[in-house]
Protein backbone atom coordinates (compact mmCIF):
# COMPACT_ATOMS: atom_id res chain seq x y z
CA UNK A 1 0.00 0.00 0.00
CA UNK A 2 2.84 2.03 -0.74
CA UNK A 3 3.43 2.42 2.88
CA UNK A 4 0.37 4.01 3.86
CA UNK A 5 -0.84 0.34 4.95
CA UNK A 6 -0.63 1.13 8.88
CA UNK A 7 -2.84 5.00 8.70
CA UNK A 8 -5.93 3.30 6.42
CA UNK A 9 -5.78 -0.16 8.41
CA UNK A 10 -5.81 1.84 11.80
CA UNK A 11 -8.27 4.40 10.82
CA UNK A 12 -10.67 1.39 9.17
CA UNK A 13 -10.33 -0.45 11.89
CA UNK A 14 -11.16 2.22 14.57
CA UNK A 15 -13.95 2.87 12.83
CA UNK A 16 -15.43 -0.86 12.60
CA UNK A 17 -14.55 -0.93 16.45
CA UNK A 18 -16.49 2.29 17.25
CA UNK A 19 -19.86 1.02 14.91
CA UNK A 20 -19.76 -2.48 16.88
CA UNK A 21 -19.59 -0.32 20.68
CA UNK A 22 -22.53 1.46 19.35
CA UNK A 23 -24.29 -1.32 18.36
CA UNK A 24 -23.76 -3.14 22.01
CA UNK A 25 -23.97 -0.28 23.70
CA UNK A 26 -27.56 0.46 22.25
CA UNK A 27 -29.07 -2.61 23.01
CA UNK A 28 -27.32 -3.66 25.93
CA UNK A 29 -29.39 -0.22 27.38
CA UNK A 30 -32.62 -1.32 26.05
CA UNK A 31 -32.65 -4.88 27.46
CA UNK A 32 -31.66 -3.46 30.75
CA UNK A 33 -34.19 -0.97 31.09
CA UNK A 34 -36.43 -3.13 29.78
CA UNK A 35 -35.89 -6.05 32.65
CA UNK A 36 -35.58 -2.80 35.27
CA UNK A 37 -39.26 -2.03 34.49
CA UNK A 38 -40.27 -5.54 34.03
CA UNK A 39 -39.00 -6.29 37.82
CA UNK A 40 -40.88 -3.16 38.69
CA UNK A 41 -44.03 -4.27 37.55
CA UNK A 42 -44.01 -7.69 38.73
CA UNK A 43 -43.43 -6.22 42.09
CA UNK A 44 -45.84 -3.90 42.11
CA UNK A 45 -47.97 -6.56 41.32
CA UNK A 46 -47.08 -8.82 43.80
CA UNK A 47 -47.25 -6.02 46.67
CA UNK A 48 -51.03 -4.79 45.82
CA UNK A 49 -52.29 -8.83 45.43
CA UNK A 50 -50.98 -8.40 49.07
CA UNK A 51 -53.34 -6.02 50.08
CA UNK B 1 -51.64 24.26 17.36
CA UNK B 2 -52.69 22.40 13.96
CA UNK B 3 -50.80 19.65 12.61
CA UNK B 4 -51.71 16.62 10.54
CA UNK B 5 -53.21 13.47 12.01
CA UNK B 6 -50.03 11.46 11.49
CA UNK B 7 -47.88 13.86 13.38
CA UNK B 8 -49.49 13.73 16.24
CA UNK B 9 -49.97 10.07 16.61
CA UNK B 10 -46.04 9.77 15.59
CA UNK B 11 -45.43 12.38 18.77
CA UNK B 12 -47.05 9.90 21.41
CA UNK B 13 -44.65 8.27 22.60
CA UNK B 14 -46.58 4.56 22.69
CA UNK B 15 -47.31 5.05 19.34
CA UNK B 16 -43.10 5.71 18.73
CA UNK B 17 -42.47 3.16 20.49
CA UNK B 18 -44.40 0.72 18.57
CA UNK B 19 -42.92 1.86 15.35
CA UNK B 20 -39.44 2.10 16.17
CA UNK B 21 -39.50 -1.62 17.59
CA UNK B 22 -40.41 -3.01 13.94
CA UNK B 23 -38.61 0.05 12.18
CA UNK B 24 -35.42 -0.38 13.54
CA UNK B 25 -33.89 -3.93 12.24
CA UNK B 26 -35.30 -2.52 8.22
CA UNK B 27 -32.53 0.51 9.05
CA UNK B 28 -29.83 -1.46 10.80
CA UNK B 29 -29.34 -4.74 8.17
CA UNK B 30 -29.55 -2.54 5.39
CA UNK B 31 -27.11 -0.27 6.77
CA UNK B 32 -24.49 -3.15 7.74
CA UNK B 33 -24.50 -4.43 4.10
CA UNK B 34 -23.78 -0.59 2.78
CA UNK B 35 -20.95 -0.68 5.14
CA UNK B 36 -19.45 -4.04 4.13
CA UNK B 37 -19.87 -2.88 0.53
CA UNK B 38 -18.41 0.34 0.91
CA UNK B 39 -15.05 -0.80 2.84
CA UNK B 40 -15.07 -3.46 0.67
CA UNK B 41 -14.51 -0.70 -2.81
CA UNK B 42 -12.83 1.51 -0.54
CA UNK B 43 -10.27 -0.59 -0.04
CA UNK B 44 -10.27 -3.10 -3.10
CA UNK B 45 -12.04 -1.70 -6.07
CA UNK B 46 -11.28 2.17 -5.84
CA UNK B 47 -8.10 2.71 -7.88
CA UNK B 48 -5.20 4.54 -5.85
CA UNK B 49 -4.92 8.47 -5.84
CA UNK B 50 -2.35 9.97 -8.23
CA UNK B 51 -1.15 12.28 -5.17
CA UNK B 52 -1.78 10.64 -2.02
CA UNK B 53 -1.88 6.71 -3.44
CA UNK B 54 -3.41 4.08 -1.32
CA UNK B 55 -2.84 6.77 1.37
CA UNK B 56 -6.51 8.58 0.54
CA UNK B 57 -8.70 5.74 1.12
CA UNK B 58 -9.00 7.17 4.77
CA UNK B 59 -11.23 9.33 3.34
CA UNK B 60 -14.12 6.65 3.24
CA UNK B 61 -14.30 6.51 6.97
CA UNK B 62 -13.19 9.80 8.15
CA UNK B 63 -15.61 11.93 5.37
CA UNK B 64 -18.95 9.38 6.12
CA UNK B 65 -17.81 10.35 10.03
CA UNK B 66 -17.35 13.55 9.85
CA UNK B 67 -20.41 14.34 7.72
CA UNK B 68 -22.98 12.26 10.40
CA UNK B 69 -21.20 14.11 13.11
CA UNK B 70 -22.20 17.35 11.71
CA UNK B 71 -25.61 16.12 10.68
CA UNK B 72 -26.47 14.60 13.95
CA UNK B 73 -26.27 17.41 15.89
CA UNK B 74 -28.25 19.17 13.61
CA UNK B 75 -30.96 16.56 14.38
CA UNK B 76 -29.90 16.68 18.18
CA UNK B 77 -30.25 20.76 18.23
CA UNK B 78 -33.68 20.61 16.20
CA UNK B 79 -35.16 18.41 18.55
CA UNK B 80 -33.91 20.03 21.17
CA UNK B 81 -35.44 23.24 20.52
CA UNK B 82 -39.22 21.14 19.56
CA UNK B 83 -38.54 20.46 23.20
CA UNK B 84 -38.19 23.66 23.93
CA UNK B 85 -40.68 25.50 22.36
CA UNK B 86 -43.39 22.84 22.49
CA UNK B 87 -42.31 21.04 25.57
CA UNK B 88 -42.81 18.01 24.05
CA UNK B 89 -41.31 15.05 25.56
CA UNK B 90 -40.28 12.76 22.83
CA UNK B 91 -38.61 15.35 21.29
CA UNK B 92 -36.06 16.04 24.56
CA UNK B 93 -35.72 12.01 24.42
CA UNK B 94 -34.68 12.20 20.44
CA UNK B 95 -32.19 14.65 21.56
CA UNK B 96 -30.76 12.31 24.81
CA UNK B 97 -30.46 9.30 22.30
CA UNK B 98 -28.57 11.08 19.39
CA UNK B 99 -25.84 12.85 21.47
CA UNK B 100 -24.23 10.20 22.14
CA UNK B 101 -24.48 8.31 18.57
CA UNK B 102 -23.12 11.98 17.59
CA UNK B 103 -20.27 12.42 19.94
CA UNK B 104 -18.92 8.98 18.95
CA UNK B 105 -18.73 10.10 14.87
CA UNK B 106 -17.11 13.55 15.98
CA UNK B 107 -14.40 11.42 17.47
CA UNK B 108 -14.26 9.20 14.65
CA UNK B 109 -13.66 12.13 12.68
CA UNK B 110 -10.98 13.47 14.34
CA UNK B 111 -8.77 10.25 15.05
CA UNK B 112 -9.18 9.08 11.75
CA UNK B 113 -8.82 12.86 10.47
CA UNK B 114 -5.56 12.79 12.42
CA UNK B 115 -4.14 9.82 11.34
CA UNK B 116 -4.86 10.85 7.80
CA UNK B 117 -2.87 14.15 8.82
CA UNK B 118 0.18 12.99 9.64
CA UNK B 119 1.35 11.13 6.43
CA UNK B 120 0.27 13.79 4.52
CA UNK B 121 0.28 17.11 5.83
CA UNK B 122 2.84 16.02 8.15
CA UNK B 123 1.15 16.47 11.29
CA UNK B 124 -1.89 14.81 13.52
CA UNK B 125 -3.36 18.03 14.44
CA UNK B 126 -2.77 21.89 13.54
CA UNK B 127 -5.33 24.44 15.79
CA UNK B 128 -6.92 25.75 12.29
CA UNK B 129 -10.35 26.57 12.10
CA UNK B 130 -11.59 23.39 11.06
CA UNK B 131 -10.10 21.18 13.04
CA UNK B 132 -10.49 23.53 16.01
CA UNK B 133 -14.53 24.13 15.25
CA UNK B 134 -14.89 20.23 15.07
CA UNK B 135 -13.39 19.99 18.18
CA UNK B 136 -15.83 22.00 19.90
CA UNK B 137 -18.44 20.21 18.45
CA UNK B 138 -17.42 17.27 20.35
CA UNK B 139 -17.00 19.44 23.39
CA UNK B 140 -20.55 20.65 22.60
CA UNK B 141 -21.67 16.72 22.84
CA UNK B 142 -20.00 16.39 25.76
CA UNK B 143 -21.30 19.11 27.58
CA UNK B 144 -24.60 18.29 26.36
CA UNK B 145 -24.75 15.13 27.73
CA UNK B 146 -23.00 16.00 30.54
CA UNK B 147 -25.31 18.77 31.54
CA UNK B 148 -28.79 16.88 31.26
CA UNK B 149 -27.30 14.32 33.78
CA UNK B 150 -26.52 17.03 36.23
CA UNK B 151 -29.73 17.83 37.10
CA UNK B 152 -32.09 16.29 40.08
CA UNK B 153 -35.37 17.08 37.90
CA UNK B 154 -34.59 15.55 33.80
CA UNK B 155 -36.32 17.77 32.21
CA UNK B 156 -34.65 20.67 34.04
CA UNK B 157 -31.72 18.55 32.77
CA UNK B 158 -33.58 18.57 29.49
CA UNK B 159 -34.14 22.45 28.97
CA UNK B 160 -30.82 23.73 30.41
CA UNK B 161 -28.76 21.11 27.68
CA UNK B 162 -31.12 21.54 25.31
CA UNK B 163 -30.31 25.35 25.19
CA UNK B 164 -26.98 24.46 25.34
CA UNK B 165 -27.55 22.82 21.93
CA UNK B 166 -29.35 24.94 20.09
CA UNK B 167 -26.85 27.97 21.22
CA UNK B 168 -23.86 25.68 19.64
CA UNK B 169 -25.73 25.74 16.32
CA UNK B 170 -23.69 28.49 15.78
CA UNK B 171 -20.75 26.20 15.41
CA UNK B 172 -22.05 24.05 12.10
CA UNK B 173 -21.78 26.78 9.32
CA UNK B 174 -18.28 27.61 11.23
CA UNK B 175 -17.23 24.04 10.67
CA UNK B 176 -18.75 23.59 7.16
CA UNK B 177 -17.12 27.72 5.96
CA UNK B 178 -14.45 27.67 7.68
CA UNK B 179 -11.84 26.08 4.92
CA UNK B 180 -13.79 28.98 2.33
CA UNK B 181 -13.89 31.91 4.50
CA UNK B 182 -9.99 31.02 6.08
CA UNK B 183 -6.61 29.98 5.02
CA UNK B 184 -6.90 26.55 6.41
CA UNK B 185 -4.74 23.25 6.04
CA UNK B 186 -7.71 21.39 5.58
CA UNK B 187 -8.78 21.34 1.59
CA UNK B 188 -12.22 22.59 0.54
CA UNK B 189 -14.84 20.41 0.25
CA UNK B 190 -14.77 17.62 -2.34
CA UNK B 191 -18.80 17.41 -2.65
CA UNK B 192 -20.41 20.60 -3.41
CA UNK B 193 -23.99 21.52 -3.70
CA UNK B 194 -23.71 23.23 -6.75
CA UNK B 195 -20.39 22.35 -8.39
CA UNK B 196 -19.46 19.49 -9.87
CA UNK B 197 -17.72 16.73 -7.50
CA UNK B 198 -13.96 17.12 -8.21
CA UNK B 199 -13.12 13.25 -7.63
CA UNK B 200 -13.61 10.76 -9.92
CA UNK B 201 -16.72 8.12 -10.07
CA UNK B 202 -14.93 5.12 -9.63
CA UNK B 203 -13.66 6.84 -6.27
CA UNK B 204 -16.64 8.57 -5.53
CA UNK B 205 -19.64 5.65 -5.35
CA UNK B 206 -17.85 3.91 -2.45
CA UNK B 207 -17.54 6.99 -0.55
CA UNK B 208 -21.75 7.56 -1.71
CA UNK B 209 -22.30 4.12 -0.26
CA UNK B 210 -20.65 4.74 2.86
CA UNK B 211 -22.35 8.21 3.57
CA UNK B 212 -25.70 6.56 2.57
CA UNK B 213 -24.74 3.01 5.03
CA UNK B 214 -23.85 5.39 7.85
CA UNK B 215 -26.95 7.64 7.95
CA UNK B 216 -29.21 4.11 7.88
CA UNK B 217 -26.79 3.12 10.79
CA UNK B 218 -27.43 6.10 12.61
CA UNK B 219 -31.16 6.33 12.06
CA UNK B 220 -31.35 2.63 13.36
CA UNK B 221 -29.01 3.22 16.48
CA UNK B 222 -31.42 6.36 16.75
CA UNK B 223 -34.68 4.38 16.97
CA UNK B 224 -33.02 2.03 19.43
CA UNK B 225 -31.86 4.26 22.08
CA UNK B 226 -35.05 6.54 21.66
CA UNK B 227 -37.00 3.11 22.87
CA UNK B 228 -35.06 2.93 26.08
CA UNK B 229 -35.32 6.70 26.61
CA UNK B 230 -39.27 6.57 26.31
CA UNK B 231 -39.53 3.95 27.96
CA UNK B 232 -37.44 5.34 30.99
CA UNK B 233 -39.30 8.60 31.06
CA UNK B 234 -42.96 7.15 30.63
CA UNK B 235 -42.24 4.13 33.20
CA UNK B 236 -44.72 5.61 34.90
CA UNK B 237 -47.22 5.65 32.49
CA UNK B 238 -50.43 3.03 31.80
CA UNK B 239 -48.89 1.53 28.36
CA UNK B 240 -45.68 1.42 29.79
CA UNK B 241 -46.66 -1.03 32.54
CA UNK B 242 -48.84 -2.58 30.05
CA UNK B 243 -46.19 -4.07 28.15
CA UNK B 244 -44.33 -4.82 30.99
CA UNK B 245 -46.33 -7.39 32.50
CA UNK B 246 -45.21 -10.52 32.26
CA UNK B 247 -46.11 -12.81 29.59
CA UNK B 248 -47.11 -10.24 27.56
CA UNK B 249 -45.17 -10.03 23.81
CA UNK B 250 -43.47 -7.04 22.56
CA UNK B 251 -42.44 -6.27 26.89
CA UNK C 1 -49.49 36.00 23.98
CA UNK C 2 -49.08 32.17 24.43
CA UNK C 3 -46.48 30.69 26.43
CA UNK C 4 -45.06 28.42 23.80
CA UNK C 5 -45.27 31.27 21.34
CA UNK C 6 -43.05 32.97 24.23
CA UNK C 7 -40.61 30.45 23.99
CA UNK C 8 -40.74 30.30 20.77
CA UNK C 9 -39.14 34.01 20.12
CA UNK C 10 -37.09 33.31 23.08
CA UNK C 11 -35.33 30.37 21.05
CA UNK C 12 -35.18 32.33 18.30
CA UNK C 13 -33.78 35.19 20.19
CA UNK C 14 -30.94 33.42 21.83
CA UNK C 15 -29.92 31.60 18.44
CA UNK C 16 -29.99 35.13 16.64
CA UNK C 17 -28.49 37.06 18.99
CA UNK C 18 -25.68 34.28 19.55
CA UNK C 19 -24.97 34.44 15.94
CA UNK C 20 -24.71 38.25 15.50
CA UNK C 21 -22.17 38.37 18.68
CA UNK C 22 -20.01 35.19 17.17
CA UNK C 23 -20.48 36.97 13.76
CA UNK C 24 -19.04 40.37 15.20
CA UNK C 25 -16.22 38.03 17.18
CA UNK C 26 -15.04 36.52 13.95
CA UNK C 27 -15.09 39.73 12.30
CA UNK C 28 -12.85 41.80 14.68
CA UNK C 29 -10.28 38.41 14.98
CA UNK C 30 -10.57 38.20 11.35
CA UNK C 31 -6.54 38.68 11.09
CA UNK C 32 -6.04 36.11 14.12
CA UNK C 33 -7.95 33.46 12.36
CA UNK C 34 -5.50 33.48 9.44
CA UNK C 35 -3.91 30.54 9.53
CA UNK C 36 -1.54 31.25 7.52
CA UNK C 37 -0.05 34.30 5.27
CA UNK C 38 0.63 34.64 1.87
CA UNK C 39 4.21 35.59 0.52
CA UNK C 40 2.56 38.75 -0.24
CA UNK C 41 1.23 39.85 3.04
CA UNK C 42 4.83 38.63 4.62
CA UNK C 43 6.36 41.11 1.65
CA UNK C 44 4.07 43.79 3.01
CA UNK C 45 4.66 43.41 6.47
CA UNK C 46 1.45 42.02 7.92
CA UNK C 47 2.57 39.08 10.35
CA UNK C 48 3.14 40.87 13.54
CA UNK C 49 7.10 41.32 14.15
CA UNK C 50 8.98 39.06 16.44
CA UNK C 51 6.64 36.37 16.29
CA UNK C 52 6.37 33.29 15.01
CA UNK C 53 3.90 32.97 12.01
CA UNK C 54 2.94 30.68 9.23
CA UNK C 55 3.82 31.18 5.64
CA UNK C 56 1.88 29.62 3.01
CA UNK C 57 1.93 29.02 -1.14
CA UNK C 58 3.32 26.91 -3.98
CA UNK C 59 6.63 25.49 -3.87
CA UNK C 60 8.44 27.86 -6.90
CA UNK C 61 9.67 25.51 -9.46
CA UNK C 62 13.75 24.60 -9.62
CA UNK C 63 13.98 26.50 -6.55
CA UNK C 64 14.24 23.39 -4.32
CA UNK C 65 18.49 23.05 -3.57
CA UNK C 66 19.89 20.77 -0.62
CA UNK C 67 22.93 19.79 -0.07
CA UNK C 68 23.74 16.02 -0.80
CA UNK C 69 23.74 14.30 2.28
CA UNK C 70 22.33 17.46 4.46
CA UNK C 71 18.89 17.78 6.36
CA UNK C 72 18.75 20.93 5.51
CA UNK C 73 17.12 22.55 2.83
CA UNK C 74 15.91 25.52 0.93
CA UNK C 75 13.25 26.61 -1.68
CA UNK C 76 10.97 29.47 -2.39
CA UNK C 77 7.32 29.37 -1.89
CA UNK C 78 5.01 32.10 -4.21
CA UNK C 79 1.83 32.79 -4.57
CA UNK C 80 2.50 33.47 -8.15
CA UNK C 81 3.06 37.40 -7.36
CA UNK C 82 5.61 37.85 -4.60
CA UNK C 83 8.22 34.88 -3.36
CA UNK C 84 9.94 34.42 -0.02
CA UNK C 85 13.20 31.97 0.98
CA UNK C 86 12.39 29.07 3.22
CA UNK C 87 15.13 27.63 4.89
CA UNK C 88 14.20 24.28 7.27
CA UNK C 89 16.22 21.45 8.94
CA UNK C 90 14.08 18.46 9.19
CA UNK C 91 11.98 15.92 7.31
CA UNK C 92 9.61 16.98 4.70
CA UNK C 93 6.13 15.34 4.56
CA UNK C 94 5.58 13.29 1.53
CA UNK C 95 3.83 15.33 -0.45
CA UNK C 96 6.27 18.00 -0.32
CA UNK C 97 7.45 18.87 -4.24
CA UNK C 98 7.62 21.24 -6.54
CA UNK C 99 4.13 23.10 -7.51
CA UNK C 100 3.03 21.55 -4.28
CA UNK C 101 1.00 23.72 -1.31
CA UNK C 102 3.01 24.22 1.76
CA UNK C 103 2.60 25.95 5.30
CA UNK C 104 6.22 26.50 6.73
CA UNK C 105 5.77 27.70 10.72
CA UNK C 106 8.39 29.51 11.85
CA UNK C 107 10.12 33.31 11.92
CA UNK C 108 11.06 35.90 9.62
CA UNK C 109 14.62 36.61 9.45
CA UNK C 110 16.89 39.96 9.22
CA UNK C 111 17.75 39.34 5.39
CA UNK C 112 13.76 38.50 4.44
CA UNK C 113 14.35 34.76 4.42
CA UNK C 114 12.12 32.54 6.42
CA UNK C 115 13.54 30.18 9.06
CA UNK C 116 10.72 27.30 9.25
CA UNK C 117 10.29 25.31 12.42
CA UNK C 118 7.87 23.26 10.69
CA UNK C 119 6.94 22.26 6.98
CA UNK C 120 3.76 21.01 6.07
CA UNK C 121 2.01 20.01 3.09
CA UNK C 122 -0.91 21.05 1.88
CA UNK C 123 -3.19 19.35 -0.49
CA UNK C 124 -6.66 20.30 -2.67
CA UNK C 125 -10.02 18.54 -2.74
CA UNK C 126 -9.16 16.58 -6.21
CA UNK C 127 -8.74 13.13 -5.74
CA UNK C 128 -8.40 11.03 -8.95
CA UNK C 129 -6.43 8.11 -10.62
CA UNK C 130 -3.00 8.39 -12.35
CA UNK C 131 -4.35 7.78 -15.59
CA UNK C 132 -6.42 10.90 -15.37
CA UNK C 133 -3.95 12.84 -14.07
CA UNK C 134 -1.52 12.37 -16.78
CA UNK C 135 -4.54 12.95 -19.23
CA UNK C 136 -5.34 16.10 -17.59
CA UNK C 137 -1.65 17.57 -17.75
CA UNK C 138 -1.17 16.14 -21.18
CA UNK C 139 -4.12 18.44 -22.28
CA UNK C 140 -2.58 21.15 -20.55
CA UNK C 141 -4.08 21.88 -17.47
CA UNK C 142 -1.52 21.98 -14.64
CA UNK C 143 -1.01 19.71 -11.58
CA UNK C 144 -4.17 20.41 -9.95
CA UNK C 145 -2.89 19.86 -6.15
CA UNK C 146 -1.60 22.98 -5.64
CA UNK C 147 -3.82 25.71 -4.49
CA UNK C 148 -2.99 26.55 -1.11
Amino acid sequence: MGGYAPYVWSTFGITLVVLVINVITAKRRLRSVREQLKLRVARDARRRSKE
Amino acid sequence: MYLPNWMHKLASPPHFFRISGWLAPWLLWPAVALIALGFYAGLVLAPADYQQGDGFRIIYVHVPSAYLSTLIYGLMAAAAAVGLIWRMKLAYAVAAAAAPIGAWFTFLALVTGAIWGKPMWGTFWEWDPRLTSELILLFLYLGFMSLRTSFEEPTKGDRAAGLLAVVGVVNLPIIHYSVIWWSSIHQGPTIKKLDAPSITWEMAWPLLTLILGFTLFFAGLLLQRVQAEVLERERNARWVTEIMRPGIEGG
Amino acid sequence: MTPRRQRLITVALILSGVGLAVGLALQAFEENLLFFYSPTQVLAGEPPDGRKFRVGGLVATDSVSREPGQLEVSFDVTDNQNTVRVFYNGVLPDLFREGQGIIANGTLEADGSFRAEEVLAKHDENYMPPEVAEMLAAQGHPDQSNKP
